[in-house]
Formats: C-alpha cells, structure tokens, sequence
C-alpha cells in the first residue's frame, strides 16, 4: 500500500520533472547541450527622404511583437535610430500591427532614419488577429467590369471553395500569356504592390473579405530588400495566404511577417515618394541567451520568476550548487547500491565540490598530502594529551599554514597547484582530518584508510559527473531536472536488494551453497531454517 | 570466480539479508525512532534492566563532567577491576577494561599499564564525544568487569567474549559468541578481528566459526577447538534476551550479553542495527526465520513461551 504511494509520487514528481523540461525544450526552445547557437536575424529598415525645412512627421508600420502575432518568428528586441527627432510607439486604434511616429520641429534636406529589430525564431501559436472585413471594391470602367465578371465566372467553374477560388483568380493574372480580359484589368498596375491592392479590392466584388500583408524573407544575409506583398483571404473561419506571384497557398517557410496593416507602411509629410530599404543580417548567437529573451517577450513572469532572473553573480552560485544533487546522487548509488564505505554521508560530495576549485589531480595530490601532514600532526598531539576541541583547533591552525606553505612552494616551482585553494577546501580538509584520525584510532589504520580511499574514489566520481560540462547546462537551464532526480532516489530509497560489496563479503555462503547443491545434497529452501 | 548475478541467487535462496533490506524492511518497520535513547544511552539501558528485573553489570560511578574525573579516582579505590566506557558509544569503541591496579597505575586488559594522566585522558576524550555517534558530549559509565565463564578460558585472547542475540518481535532468531583475538585487541568486534561462532539456539552448541571471512575451527591463537561448545545457563540467557528486546519496545534488536562465572548472563548493551555478520557466523540467512516470525499473527506474552518456539524452530547446523 504505501509502495504504491511511493511509485505514484515518484511517478508524479518525475513526470512534472519531465514535461516541464520538455515543455521548455520544446516550446521556449532552451537547448539541451551547453554552446549551442541559433540563428538571429538583424533586420534593418533605412528610411530616406527629403526634408522640406519645416516641422515633419514621418510614420513607419512595424513587426508585431505580441506573442505569435509573427508567425514563426519573436521579435527579442529592437532599437530606433534617428537623430533630431522624438519618437512616439502608437497602437493604432481599430487596425492592425503596431506604429511608430517620428516627429521634428525643423528637417530640411536628406534625411535617413533606421529602425532594427532582432529575430529569432519562435514556435509560439499563432495568433491571426484581425476580423474579415470587405475591402472597397475598385473602380472600374465598363470594359473591366465585363472582363472582370468573364474572370469570375470561368474561375468559379474551376473552384470548389474560397481559397480554391482565389488561388484560381490569381491564377488568372500571372503566367506567359494572361488573357485578355486579366490585361486590360492590369492597365496602369505596375508594382507587385498595386496588384494585391487591386486583387484584395476586386475579390470584395464577389463578398470575400481580402487583406495585404508584407514581409520578408529571412535566410542568408541580403542587403536592399523590398517589402513582399501576400494576398490573405478569409475563408470563414481563418485567413489563407495566397502568394500573388506564384499562386500558392500558404506563406513561405521563412516568411517574416512585417506588418498586416491596411495604412501605407511609410507615410512622410514633406516627402511624397519616400524611399525604404530593407537589409536582413544572419548570426549565430548563445541559444540560452535567446531562448531567455524569447521567454520574456512571451511571458515576462516566467523569466523573472526563474534562475535566469537571478543577478549573474547569484547565477553562478547557482550553477555549481545545482550540481550539488548529482554529486549527492551519485553518491547515493555508490554507497547504497556499491556498498562503498566513506567518511560520513555527504563528506565526499564537499570534497568534491572542492575539487572544483583546486581541480582533478592537483585536488587529489593536495587533499592526500594535506591529510597526511595534517594526520602526523594530530598523532603528535594526540601524544601531548590535549582535549579535543585544543587539538581541533591546533590542527586547523596547522593545516591553513601547510597551505600556504604549499602554495609558496608550488608558486616558487612555477606549479599552478595550490594557488587555487579558496575558503571552502580548508575548512573540508580540517573534517576529513578529524574523521580520519578518529577511525583510525578506532577502528585502526586499516578501516580508516579503507574508508579515506573510497571517500576519494566517491569525491572523484561525483567531481567527474558535477562538472561534465552538458550535466552542469542541463541542471542550471533545466533545474526542473532535478525532480526526475528525486523521482529515482524516492524510488531507490526502497531498494532493498544487495548492495554489490556485499555480494563479495558473503561469496563464501553462496560457495558452500553452491557445493551442496552440486554434491546433490537437497537442501530445502531455508536451508537450516527448518522450513520443510 | 562465481558471477554476481548467481551469487546473488544463492544468497536470496539461503534467505541472506543485506543492509539495505535490513533497514527496510525490518529496523525502519519494526524499530519506532522514539525508542532509539533506550538503546543508545548506556545508562538508560542500565537503568530500564533493573526497573524490569534483568541482570546487569553493576554500575559504580557515572560521570558527566570534566571536573568529575579526578574525583573518580577515589570513587573507584576499593575497586580491583572495572570497566569504563562511553555512554553513547557503537561497536565497542572507546572501551577501557581495567583488571588490576600497580600502585597508581592501572593494569588494562590487555597487560598494559597505564598510568592516571592516560586514564584521565581517555575519559576526557570520551566526555569530549570522540567515541558518540556525531561527535555529541557523552558520559562515562564505570562498572563491575564481567569475571567471564572459564569455559572460554581457552577460546578467547585477554578480552570478554560475548553472545549477540538478535530478537525479533521478542523471539530469539539467531545468536553467536564473539571471541576476541589478538588480532582484535582484546574487544569482541568482528570488525577489529574477533572470531564470530554460530550457535545453535535449540541446544546452545557452537556450531561454525567465521573469522574475517574464512570459516575456521580452532581459535587462531590458543588452538583450541571452537566448535562443539556448551554455552553454560543457555535457557536463562535466551529468556534474558527475550525479555531484553520487550524492555527496549525495539521489533528488531541486537541484545550482547556476557556470561559472569559468579553472576551468570548479564546484558552489556542493546543495539538497534545490529550487524549482518551474524548470518556468516551461522552459514545462514537471517530472513527465512524472520519470515517465519512474521507469520505469527500475535506474538506470545510469555517469554518462555516464545524461547520455546525459537527452540524448536531455529537449529544451525
């Protein structure tokens, strides 16, 4: 009964442990292994006009910045440039997207003003605000609207439904040769972007809510972009994209989406024809760094109330004190399932984390040779018959200054040992010295030693799993981690099997059990206990 | 070289305990935390044998602080043999048998005389907790040196040997005598070296000796034979270990006793963990008769009553 209250729990504690991790995998994107990088993308928008001496007010459309209001992709941050001028972030009331208002008092000749944004990706769900609405249908002469009406019933006898329908109208206006009715519709359309304008107009004809969007397409590097138009239609229950060049649904695979707004997306006062430029840089960053401020932009809350949220110097506490339940964890596997005897229950674990500082070899060769002088000392005293507590004291007194000896010496040969030594270390050295000399007298040199190696051997193997560098990532990034941890040493906890030295130490009865049965003696199971 | 896996095997089939499932299933079950002082300090132990009528060894002086070591000199002056020990100590540790006296000094177990600046030393160590579990202050109990059987005269090197016990739900499932040996320094710790022999609760014959881990016969530094020895007053000291481990409200307990050549079986100390090495000693699993006393629903009231069940139900070979 309570066993299985104890798999539950562990069960449950592991599954939280588990998906949470997963969940921030997965969905925040924070990587599994340490250095990793993920591409960013430096978007810039040059904006360059002419200024007519007076005051000026120049107004740009800008990515969302919302959670998945940018499919595919978050902006992380972003940064205006323009120098004179203030600058106001608006909301439009009613529309779409987001703005960004540039005002000054007095401009005159060329003027350039920038706007960057920094991209990454992002697998947030997307959110396609923005109720269908008819467009204005466009005006048209009596020619066109024979051709248009000629367009729209040939395409209708070829669609099944809304999106089928436009993908066929667009169909109608590109290729080698349109017809005649689609080219006396084009007259006077030049750009890409008076096209979806006419196209998102003239489906209204027919009652199908239609919207331009532009964007980007984010791959390699590429300086002096344009701006894509997409044709979006509603089907009744969502919006469908339909690429005005191609005819194809959907939105390309690495579509930036720039703004969905139906206002011009650069308006300057002074200038009629101002010119826009887009230029996209590709980098590699630290993925934790991005997947953290990817986090924020979604949630705040979840970053604040996280490690990533500590001051970095508490960050870095953390990431070695985090190791901390490996360390107590492999130790826990040696000693209850190896059988390995040790100094106390948690002693190799703080050698281990003072390994950290004076590192592997170095630590092992300091720690044994410290041990032994600080041991030699303590016989000694031991000899002098002071109590316990003067005799404590002596030896640490002792041990700080063999250290510093050490570390003078090694610092005089040009050995780096030593020289690493922090607080932490001496205060652990001092234990292992007490604890050792008292088994040692206890039990005699033999179990003290016995017991001294396989602290060491315990200390080696926790410093060798706390500081493997995609342990260390997983439990700072992942702490949750650690409650599979827990789930496993809950469930380890009611191991009550044997421990592998103990196999070893009782050979010798599985041996004469062994030779009974071969000599074919029956022995009944319980042996001598008399059970028939 | 056997694999482990069929090692193992053969030890689950023997029904061999191991530490983990020891405390598991039986000191974590049977064992209630708040019980522990009774077993852990010494003179409480004493003090709840006499309330209840078991033998002990007879204490003469306590002493708890450091300034009460020098008048212990003169407690104890009349006193030809004694023995000092931590409150608080496991495993023998910290243990001083004092036999005999030379003027000042006095005489240890082991031959040694040692002089009263040592013997102050060691009880300051002691009251310091060098020999307590955590380092904690401890006490020191100074009582009557067990003058043992002088059938073990020949079976034992300068120490007393002594009977473990291990009771489980108040019946006697397994025991063994510790000889100390040279090896050991006088104390009776298979740790340190003492030998330990099997015995076979139905008769009270020793059965099989184990010495580190290799089976022996003879004792390796008298030579003498340990197999085949009658432990005197056999009955009584099953009914003290019975009534032992009801004293202690402990389900599972370790009970050591020694055998007084004047006084008979008297209880040294209580353990709640006792040690595995029994089963080695007795070429047996401890679990197929703990099973077995698990199967008793209600176990008996009476003591003689349940040394009458161990009697007939756990022989060693």
């Amino acid at each position: 009964m309570k066993k299985t209250q104890l798999y539950i729990l562990a069960f449950v504690v592991s599954a939280i442990g588990l998906s949470w991790a997963w969940y921030k995998w997965q969905v925040l994107q924070f990587p599994l292994s340490p250095r990793e990088e993920v591409e960013v993308w430096s978007i810039e928008a040059r904006l360059e006009f002419q200024g007519n001496g007076g005051p000026n007010k120049v107004r740009l459309q800008l990515p969302s910045r919302g959670s998945g209001e940018v499919p595919g992709f978050a902006v992380i941050d972003e940064r205006l440039i323009s120098r004179g001028y203030s600058e106001q972030m608006t909301k439009p009331k009613g529309a779409e997207g987001r703005q960004v208002e540039w005002v000054i008092r007095r401009a005159s000749g060329r003027q350039v003003l920038y706007y960057r944004a920094n991209v990454v990706r992002d697998t947030a769900e997307v959110v396609e605000s923005g109720e269908p609405k008819l467009r204005e249908p466009p005006e048209l002469t009596e020619a066109q609207q024979a051709a248009i009406d000629t367009i729209f019933e040939g395409v209708k006898e070829r669609s099944a439904d809304i999106a089928t329908f436009t993908r066929e109208f667009v169909r109608e206006f590109i290729g080698e040769d349109p017809s005649d009715e689609a080219r006396s519709l084009l007259d006077g359309i030049v750009t890409s972007e008076d096209r979806a304008q006419f196209m998102a107009r003239a489906l209204a004809i027919r009652g199908i809510p239609a919207r331009v969007l532009h964007g980007l397409s984010l791959g390699e590097s590429k300086a002096f972009q344009t701006l894509q138009p997409f044709l979006q239609v509603h089907n009744g229950t969502t919006w469908v994209a339909i690429n005005i060049d191609t005819a194809e649904e959907g939105l390309p695979e690495n579509f930036f989406l720039w703004t969905r707004s139906p206002r011009d997306l650069l308006v300057v006062e002074s200038d009629r024809r101002p010119k826009i430029e887009f230029s996209v840089q590709r980098n590699l960053a630290d993925a934790v760094a991005i997947a953290t401020r990817r986090t924020e932009v979604r949630s705040e809350n979840l970053v604040k109330y996280s490690l990533m949220g500590l001051p970095v110097e508490m960050q870095s506490v953390y990431r070695i004190l985090l190791t901390v339940p490996i360390g107590a964890f492999v130790m826990l596997i040696l000693r209850n399932l190896i059988g390995i005897k040790t100094f106390g229950t948690f002693m190799p674990v703080l050698i281990a984390l003072a390994f950290r500082e004076t590192k592997l070899l170095s630590g092992v060769i300091l720690f044994t040779l410290m041990v032994s002088l600080g041991l030699l000392a303590r016989f000694y005293l031991e000899r002098l018959r002071l109590l316990l507590v003067p005799r404590l004291t002596s030896v640490l007194i002792l041990v700080i200054l063999l250290m510093s000896l050490v570390s003078v010496i090694a610092h005089q040969l040009d050995i780096p040992v030593g020289l690493s030594i922090a607080l932490f270390p001496m205060v652990i050295m001092t234990m292992t010295i007490e604890r050792m000399s008292i088994a040692w007298d206890e039990r005699g040199p033999g179990t003290a030693i016995k017991e001294g190696v396989g602290s060491m051997i315990v200390a080696c193997i926790a410093y060798l799993a706390m500081t493997y560098p995609p342990l260390e990532h997983l439990v700072f990034v992942f702490p949750e981690i650690l409650l599979v941890l827990l789930g496993i040493t809950l469930l380890l906890g009611r191991y009550s099997g044997y421990r592998l030295m103990e196999l070893f130490r009782f050979r010798a009865l599985a041996r004469e059990r062994e030779a009974a049965m071969a000599k074919g003696a029956v022995v009944p199971p319980g042996g001598t206990g008399g059970n028939p | 070289m056997m694999n482990p896996f069929r090692i193992a095997q053969r030890l689950r089939e023997i029904g061999l305990s191991g530490i983990n499932q020891r405390n598991a299933d039986y000191v974590l079950r049977y064992n209630p935390r708040k019980f522990y002082p009774r077993v852990d300090d010494k003179v409480l132990t004493k003090q709840l044998a006499i309330e209840h009528g078991l033998p002990v060894p007879e204490l003469y002086a306590v002493v708890r602080e450091e300034h009460e070591i020098e008048e212990l000199h003169a407690k104890i002056k009349d006193r030809e043999s004694f023995v000092a020990k931590p409150a608080h100590g496991s495993g023998g540790d910290g243990i001083l048998v004092i036999t005999g006296r030379r003027g000042a000094k006095y005489r240890r177990s082991n031959g040694h005389l040692m002089d009263q600046e040592d013997f102050e030393h060691h009880l300051s160590n002691t009251l310091s907790g060098l020999f307590s579990l955590g380092g904690q202050p401890d006490a020191v109990l100074v009582e009557y040196c067990v003058q043992f059987d002088p059938v073990f005269d020949h079976v034992s090197y300068k120490g007393v040997p002594d009977v473990r016990v291990i009771v489980f739900r108040g019946y006697p499932v397994m025991a063994m005598i510790r000889l100390p040996t040279r090896l050991s320094d006088g104390k009776a710790n298979l740790h340190q070296g003492a030998i330990g022999v099997g015995i076979d609760i139905p008769t009270g014959l020793t059965r099989r000796g184990v010495w580190g881990n290799e089976p022996v016969k003879e004792h390796p530094d008298t030579e003498h034979s340990i197999i085949g020895l009658q432990i005197p007053r056999w009955e009584e000291l099953l009914h003290i270990a019975a009534r032992a481990s009801e004293m202690s409200g402990l389900g599972y307990v370790g009970v050591d006793l020694v055998l007084d050549k004047n006084l008979g079986p008297l209880i040294l100390e209580l353990n709640a963990r006792p040690g595995l090495s029994i089963q080695i000693a007795n070429g047996n699993g401890l679990l197929h008769r703990l099973k077995k006393v698990e199967e008793i629903a209600v176990p008996a009231t009476d003591p003689a009553e349940r040394v009458a069940f161990s009697r007939e139900n756990f022989p060693t070979v």
